[in-house]
């Protein structure tokens, strides 16, 4: 039985189009003077964060409560017991709690597999390590639907550190199942190996694919998780890969500009491109809390999941 | 999202009671020319109960029911030049009857621009049958505004009532046994317009 939403390849593409549909729907609760539905009253939502976030943890809390579920907010950070009992120990008291779903964010890539494995409920990967964060790709698969009006033959071109990027990844993956065309222009260094068995195109020159793009993506140079040098100073980097004035002024008249967040402005997107007309950052942002409204509703609104993955998952888990 | 048959929304009924029924064996209630008459009839009433209808509001409950309360409209602008306000409120998400099934595909919710406060409301049905529809669109309703007065038209009152909800405007009452199935057809759905009586299954 579907029960999580573990990974974007999880989603067929008629789980997906119901999961963008519905929240198309749910996008007008968010504009009424009651903000709110009675859907999943009686509900229990936690939110397990063991990562920092501010935009994705708002976002999952303020999808709960808007469909009336209970949330609990699981402060994971700081703690000092090992890892990995942690979770597990964590996953325990929380199924003796009685929640309903678990939205889970890890700096390990395949802890919400493994919290899937343990608990009852549904699980909902929140962003695991460098591996996946399937709700970012549903809200930005949702908001170039809403810019373009379609999804399918997109040309969508995500640019930055692919290595690190588990929204990538997610992407990638819902991209190829919703019929768009994904490039991925990176440094070699910031290609994850086997890159080239992804559905998509790899490409070392973005000033050749930017003219070519419905869509760019741009993504934070992510230094937290990087141990070495993988480009020789920010400014190469920004001048190879940024995306800047000049840049932007290549692109076709129709092309969106996303990211999702957070930005470093001046070093993978400028200031003014990331203000400008063709930015859907904001939107973004919007978008995530109808698209996360939309996949606890799938999951959680009825007597089983109309979405999602078994709990045994058949996806792999990305190499550190 | 699941197919529907024609004219039977299967949220409509508990999950104890039939929701497909064998078309070729229900025999017809209404024809083409008799289902335009009760519409001609309805839009009637609603003007003469509604003292011309000036401040009325149509929200028809999808999908049929979003199409009736189109036609109720566009008779109401034939017989008295007057434009009604009409749109449509999905109930999915108010249903009580939710943790039941799977969840289902929303359906469109398109508010006229002037919105429901102060208004008439007039929410609009293809069949009344359990009442539960009505009572989640009365919720579904309370959080759009405040509407000066609801009322209910249906096109088929069929009974077996489960709550104290009663129609203001009936097309068409058909009495009926629990597990016989009414099915309405509409030109625009199924591209022909009838009520069907189906048998009990």
């Amino acid at each position: 039985m579907k029960r999580h939403l573990l990974s974007a390849a999880d989603l067929t593409l008629e789980d997906a189009l119901l999961v963008l549909d519905t929240a198309e729907e749910l996008a007008q609760v968010s504009e009424r003077t009651v903000k709110k539905l009675p859907t999943l009253r009686g509900r229990t939502v936690v939110n397990l964060f063991f990562e920092d976030s501010t935009r994705t943890k708002t976002s999952f809390e303020l999808a709960a409560k808007r469909l009336s579920a209970d949330v609990i907010n699981f402060a994971a950070k700081g703690s000092s017991v090992s890892k990995g009992e942690t979770l597990k120990d964590t996953a325990l008291t929380l199924e003796a709690m009685g929640t309903d779903a678990v939205v889970i964010r890890h700096s390990w890539s395949g802890a919400p597999v493994n919290l899937a494995r343990i608990i009852r409920g549904s699980v909902v990967n929140a962003g695991d390590g460098t591996h996946e964060h399937p709700t970012q790709a549903l809200l930005d698969a949702f908001t170039m639907r809403q810019r373009l009006g379609r999804l399918e033959g997109l040309k969508v071109t995500i640019v930055g550190d692919i290595l690190h990027s588990r929204v990538a990844r997610s992407n990638v993956l819902l991209l190829k199942t919703l019929g768009a065309e994904v490039t991925l222009v990176a440094p070699p260094t910031l290609l994850p190996t086997g890159v080239d068995a992804w559905p998509a195109e790899v490409s070392y020159d973005l000033d050749a694919v930017l003219p070519k793009s419905d869509v760019v993506m741009m993504l934070r140079v992510q230094r937290e998780r990087m141990g070495a040098a993988y480009f020789p100073s920010v400014r190469e980097y920004s001048r190879r890969y940024g995306l800047d004035v000049d840049r932007a002024a290549q692109l076709q008249d129709h092309t969106v500009v996303m990211h999702p967040g957070p930005m470093v402005r001046g070093m993978e997107i400028a200031s003014e491109v990331a203000d400008g007309l063709r930015s859907t950052i904001v939107d973004q942002v919007t978008n995530g809390v109808s698209v996360r409204m939309a996949v606890l509703y799938l999951l959680l609104g009825g007597s089983e999941p109309a979405i999602g993955s078994s709990s045994e998952t058949r996806m792999g888990v990305a190499a550190q | 999202m699941t197919a529907v048959p024609s004219g039977v929304r299967a949220d409509d009924s508990p999950a104890s009671r039939p929701t497909t029924g064998d078309l070729s064996a229900a025999r017809p209630v209404l024809d083409a020319p008799g289902l335009a008459r009760v519409v001609d009839r309805m839009a009637h009433e609603l003007l003469e109960k509604t003292r011309g209808g000036a401040d009325v509001v149509l929200l028809g409950i999808p999908t049929r029911g979003t199409t009736i309360a189109q036609r109720l409209a566009a008779r109401v602008e034939a017989f008295e030049g007057l434009t009604v306000p009409t749109g449509s409120l999905d109930v999915t998400l108010y249903r009580d009857d939710l943790r039941l099934k799977s969840p289902r595909a929303l359906e469109a919710t398109d508010v006229p621009g002037d919105g429901v406060d102060g208004k008439l409301v007039v929410l609009v049905d293809d069949v009344l049958f359990s009442g539960r529809t009505v009572r989640a669109a009365l919720d579904a309703l309370a959080d759009l505004g405040r509407p000066r007065a609801v009322q209910l038209a249906v096109l088929v009152d069929r009974g077996h009532r489960e709550l104290p909800i009663r129609a203001d405007y009936v097309g068409k009452n058909i009495p009926t046994a629990l597990r016989e199935t009414i099915h309405v057809q509409l030109r625009e759905h199924d591209g022909v317009d009838a009520v069907l009586l189906g048998p009990a299954l």
